[in-house]
């Protein structure tokens, strides 16, 4: 990691770039990120830890977890996976409610980590990009789209065992 | 769609507290939750700032160009209805380089830019050709260096290790990715065959009938 940023700065000064003014842009930029999703995070994590509260995830798990246990995906991360594809501020709010629970660190809490930062909201993109030049049609997109989000999970899971 | 998840969640935490007798758990978990929720914006802020600074360094010091070279002939050869030096193309390597360094602020309007021109070149206006297609699909992939999103939920959460996932990730969301393009390209192999024979039989049903 600091590996990255190192590289990054030197490879700023070699090509003479305004580094601070540069840096303190996108540090603005990245607030204003921030600023948006806020309204929407805050709606979100109190539905996540309302739901979280009243027992559902712990149903929701218990119910799936004769079926998880037969294809080796930890019934903790269901709930996830399935909130990944439709909203990332749900997502992220998901993922904070398992890192508390389970801690940043444990396995579970390392391959919910890897499960959000390897897939991406998938229906969200599809109905930006196609509603943005007016196609309704979208032929083989979800399919395909949906199988990568499936096999990004399965191998979150996977890697996150293999490498730790 | 978002309507619904949060009408949902809300109503099905009310009925689950009644099933599980935790009414009074979820009366407080609303108000906590709200207070949580600043709290991890607050949280946040410094690494995914930390993160969007770097990569505004990245951008300016010409590292975009590069990548966007190296990358250019391979989303040629995965989007062969537009030239390499189309506007079109050009947009899309913009795009593409734009989600690797974690720019989510610039890469959508670049995707929709990059949409917009594809979608004037398409020869059946009515639905996305097999570039346009793929394209999205690259859009639903989440290849990038830095997941700083979730690096800066984990350090919020007191990881010690913020970017042991850093591997995983990488490893991950690009065989999602592979999986998803070899998908793509399969189906549209099936539905390319599956129009043209349509078209034959199709023509020769009129003519016959």
């Amino acid at each position: 990691m600091p590996v990255i940023m190192v590289g990054i700065v030197l490879f700023g000064i070699w090509r003479k770039t305004a580094l601070f003014d540069s840096f303190a842009a996108g540090a603005k930029e990245g607030l204003v990120s921030l600023w948006s999703i806020a309204p929407s995070l805050i709606g979100l994590v109190v539905g996540v830890t309302m739901l979280e509260a009243s027992g559902f995830f712990s149903l929701v798990s218990e119910w799936l977890s004769p079926i998880c246990q037969w294809c080796g995906f930890p019934a903790e991360l269901v709930p996830l996976g399935l909130m990944r594809p439709v909203t990332g501020s749900g997502s992220f709010a998901m993922l904070n409610t398992i890192l508390e629970q389970y801690g940043a660190d444990s396995f579970i809490g390392k391959a919910a980590s890897v499960m959000a930062g390897s897939t991406e909201t998938t229906f969200y993109a599809v109905t930006v990009y196609y509603g943005a030049v007016g196609l309704k049609k979208t032929r083989y997109t979800i399919p395909a789209a949906v199988l990568a989000d499936m096999t990004g999970m399965l191998l979150a899971v996977g890697t996150v065992r293999w490498l730790s | 769609m978002l309507n619904v998840l949060w009408f949902g969640m809300i109503i099905v935490s009310f009925l689950c507290s009644l099933l599980t007798g935790r009414i009074e758990a979820l009366s407080s978990a609303a108000a906590a939750g709200a207070d949580k929720a600043i709290q991890l914006l607050i949280a946040m802020a410094g690494v995914m700032c930390l993160w969007s600074g770097m990569m505004r360094i990245a951008q300016q010091s010409g590292l975009t160009k590069i990548i966007a070279r190296v990358l250019s002939p391979v989303l040629c050869r995965l989007m062969p209805d537009y030239d390499r030096d189309s506007k079109a193309m050009q947009a899309v390597c913009a795009n593409v380089t734009a989600n690797i360094l974690g720019l989510g602020n610039a890469a959508t309007p670049l995707g929709i830019l990059a949409m917009k021109e594809m979608q004037k070149e398409n020869l059946h206006p009515a639905q996305p050709n097999r570039s346009m297609i793929l394209f999205v699909i690259l859009n639903t992939a989440s290849v990038q260096i830095i997941p700083s999103t979730i690096a800066a939920l984990r350090q919020a959460a007191g990881s010690t290790q913020p970017y042991a996932i850093l591997v995983p990730v990488w490893l991950s969301s690009f065989g999602a990715l592979a999986v998803g393009v070899t998908a793509a390209m399969c189906l549209s192999r099936r539905s390319g065959k599956q129009r043209a024979i349509g078209h034959k039989t199709g023509g020769r049903l009129l003519r016959n009938g």
